[in-house]
């Protein structure tokens, strides 16, 4: 790949991308969350067409249309969600599309012949082609997919963070298969942010950074500091308004919480006039974390303690003991979008709107009108659908459902994820203004610039488990991915 | 377009349905005696059709609505029969549809199922409980003033307009409104329907909502039941086979979202005005039954795809 470009609207995602990669060959792709890396793969895979650049296969121009194209080419991706229909058997799976028939008649035993032989291929004929996909573990529908991709010939195999939801022996596993591949000539692009992943799979690395490429090449040439260099090298501009506050009181205690899955051990103290950062890996558990002290999942071990109240507790209850989230998801969790910006102001505390149980129109509008001003939300009036607003105004409306509510501790799970400059300067100040009236605001983010530029102390997650908070004085983007990335 | 012109669009449908067939049929579509019938038709379907549009505005769905209507009947005219005081026998059918309400909302949330599988498997547990309850007969009752309910209304209590029973419906029909439109209860079922998990993250108890979402459709469903009741003077359990079909649809016609979140009371009842003019002006025009199913079906179709393609415009 040369000078790949692509532009969505104004905001160029890659802005000139160089890549290549040689059979028998490992690549390492590296970024940050947000650098490209899925924009590229999508380009690779034909999903998305690139503006500008050119790409090169066995020295022949490529240019998938779609990802059948891409795949007829030679080009597979093996993406973080597998894409198996579940109730169908492995054999039925790799030869998903490409059955051999007779009379329209699928060949129950050349099909069940053809997935043994692309299993044999990976070394795991000890899957059966007869087992259905539902009960493998994901490890092993992981080999299921690539052996879909080895059955009909391609010879490029693109994995998208193929280890972040294996076990540590399953990748010891996937590094044994990916070696294979590698010895049969396949040329493997892996894609991963866990530096020990990328130097044991990887024979080269390149990185990006912003949608281009910034440096790479041999992994043992190369030391961890100059591929983090690499990966954070940006200038922290003056997008983070702080005015001067101390820290109260302490409003949020969390010792020693584990939840369903992640995180596996968490332990902080939020004090009012601060902003908590935590810092992290997608996956690492940050989520999750905030989801469990807030009450939507569940809590396995550990307390969580708000201001003199122990316990866990529901939504209901934190959002009465003055605590507010923020989800991740605007669209999927955070609003019901076609419900009007007053209805998702409101929504949590609707009392106050009117006499014993009744919501009155007119009321509801005010009370929602008093941020729209303030937070600069672009609407038409107050009754619009939180659909017809851009992203920024939604997280703005998810955002302002916490100061209708008048919370003391605002969680915010990646409150900038996906909103516009304008938006997020105006999300900064916010936090700013609300620390300085003395609430306390815990703020998970993937934007290392961002937990530098708006927090106080920031804490890092790695696999399930929540490092000390330190000042931001005393941390750097070197050392925080560095943390997230379990490399001291 | 605004919301106001939105909830037009039904009204307007329903103004041309009767224009066309007051043209084609002058002097005998449009009169008051005719105006009177039809109320006295679609009472039952509209009463229902309220707690339809409750459940279908909380993303959920209820098929059993026609076998809870028989069982209404059935309940009532067993009950008057054993000497019961009509005040009493109401009152107990009214209980007996809420305790189906919590058994399919129970359920729903207990069991974590779709409410389309617990009420289809309601609409033939509770048909035959009508079935057997009644001995697979017709229930024959006294009569007492609820059958004068649903009775074209005789010449001393013309002062009332409409039969009480319709007087009744609209009743609820103000109440489900406020309800719906008005209450924290009705912003937490809108709320529900149109995303669950965001209901949840503000604190709402989405299990309760939807038990009382079923609990209040089921009790409305049961005065659906004694409306029938007193429209066909017995309690029958084969009665309103089908009819959870046109409660639906005189919900959505009224504007109602099947995926959830939107719901509009006063577009319910003119969505089941709607139904019930076109099977009347159909008779009155001497079509066959065939011909009014088909044009029932086509106006459904149109009715939501109007309502698609005014939304989109936004």
């Amino acid at each position: 790949m040369r000078g790949v470009r692509k532009s969505f609207g104004a905001t160029a995602a890659l802005a000139g991308v160089d890549l290549r990669v040689a059979g028998g060959e490992v690549l390492a792709l590296v970024g940050e969350n947000g650098a490209g890396k899925s924009t590229l793969m999508k380009v690779l895979a034909g999903v998305v067409r690139p503006d500008a650049g050119a790409m090169l296969l066995d020295g022949r121009p490529y240019e998938p249309r779609s990802p059948r194209d891409a795949r007829a080419a030679g080009v597979a991706m093996i993406h973080q969600e597998l894409a198996l229909a579940p109730h169908l058997t492995v054999a039925d799976n790799i030869l998903l599309g490409v059955e051999p028939t007779r009379a329209g008649f699928i060949r129950a035993a050349a099909s069940r012949e053809a997935a043994r032989a692309a299993l044999g291929q990976l070394g795991r004929a000890d899957i059966s082609p007869d087992a259905v996909v539902a009960g493998l573990s994901i490890a092993d529908r992981q080999v299921v997919e690539i052996a879909r991709a080895v059955a009909v010939g391609c010879r490029v195999l693109v994995l998208d963070e193929p280890t972040s939801s294996l076990t540590s022996e399953d990748v010891r596993h996937l590094e044994a298969l990916v070696k294979r591949l590698r010895g049969q000539g396949h040329a493997i692009v892996f894609i991963s942010h866990v530096l020990e992943e990328v130097r044991s799979f990887a024979d080269r690395v390149t990185v990006i950074r912003d949608g281009a490429t910034v440096g790479g090449g041999a992994v043992g040439a190369l030391s961890n500091a100059q591929i983090v260099e690499w990966m954070v090298g940006r200038a922290v501009t003056e997008l983070y308004p702080r005015s001067p506050r101390t820290p109260g009181a302490a409003v949020l205690e969390i010792s020693g919480v584990a939840g369903q899955r992640l995180p596996e051990s968490a332990s902080l103290v939020l004090h009012r006039g601060e902003v908590l950062g935590i810092a992290g890996l997608v996956g690492a558990g940050r989520t999750e974390l905030v989801r469990a002290v807030f009450g939507l999942d569940p809590v396995r071990r550990g307390t969580v303690r708000v201001a003199a109240e122990t316990g866990t507790a529901a939504p209901a209850r934190r959002w009465a003991q003055g605590v507010g989230m923020v989800s991740e998801d605007r669209k999927a969790e955070g609003l019901a979008l076609n419900l009007s910006i007053a209805d998702n102001l409101t929504l949590s505390r609707l009392s106050g709107l009117g006499p014993a149980g009744l919501v009155l129109a007119g009321r509801q509008a005010a009370a929602s009108q008093r941020w729209i001003e303030p937070l600069q939300i672009k609407c038409r009036d107050v009754s619009q659908p939180v659909a017809a607003l851009s992203g920024g105004n939604q997280q703005k409306v998810a955002v302002a459902r916490l100061l209708h509510h008048d919370v003391d501790v605002l969680l915010l799970d990646e409150p900038t994820r996906g909103i516009d400059v304008g938006a997020k300067a105006r999300i900064y100040a916010l936090i700013d203004e609300l620390a300085t009236q003395g609430r306390a605001i815990l703020l998970v983010s993937s934007h290392v610039p961002e937990l530098l530029g708006v927090c106080d102390r920031v804490a890092v997650m790695c696999r399930g488990r929540l490092g000390p908070a330190r000042l931001v004085g005393e941390i750097d983007e070197h050392s925080l991915m560095q943390e997230a990335i379990g490399h001291e | 377009m605004t919301p106001w012109q939105r909830r037009l669009g039904p009204l307007a449908g329903l103004g041309l349905v009767v224009l066309l067939f007051a043209v084609l049929r002058p002097g005998q579509f449009a009169t008051s005696g005719n105006l009177e019938i039809m109320l006295l038709q679609t009472a039952v379907v509209a009463t229902a059709a309220l707690g339809m549009t409750l459940v279908i505005a909380s993303g959920g769905i209820d098929l059993s609505v026609g076998a809870q209507i028989a069982l209404a009947t059935v309940t009532l005219a067993t009950l008057l029969a054993r000497g019961w005081s009509p005040a009493a026998a109401l009152l107990a059918t009214i209980a007996g549809g809420a305790a189906c309400g919590c058994l399919i909302g129970g359920l729903v949330t207990g069991l974590r199922l779709p409410p389309f599988i617990v009420t289809l498997g309601m609409w033939g547990g509770l048909r035959g409980l009508a079935k057997g309850l009644s001995g697979e007969t017709m229930v024959v009752a006294p009569t007492t003033w609820l059958n004068d309910l649903l009775t074209a209304l005789p010449p001393d209590r013309r002062w009332l307009l409409v039969p009480s029973g319709v007087w009744l419906t609209l009743l609820l029909a103000v109440a489900v409104a406020v309800l719906l439109q008005a209450t924290r209860l009705g912003r937490h079922i809108l709320a529900t329907g149109s995303n669950e998990s965001t209901a949840r993250l503000c604190g709402v108890s989405v299990d309760r909502t939807k038990l009382t979402v079923y609990a209040l459709a089921s009790a409305l469903a049961a005065v659906a039941g004694i409306l029938q009741y007193a429209y066909l003077t017995v309690g029958d359990p084969t009665t309103a086979l089908g009819m959870e079909l046109d409660i639906i649809a005189a919900v959505v016609i009224g504007g109602a979202s099947l995926s959830g979140g939107r719901g509009s009371v006063a577009g319910t009842l003119v969505g089941a005005m709607i139904m019930t003019a076109v099977a009347n002006g159909c008779t009155k025009l001497d079509l066959p039954n065939w011909v009014q199913e088909i044009v029932t079906g086509v106006i459904i179709v149109s009715a939501v795809a109007l309502d698609r393609f005014r939304r989109d415009d936004e």
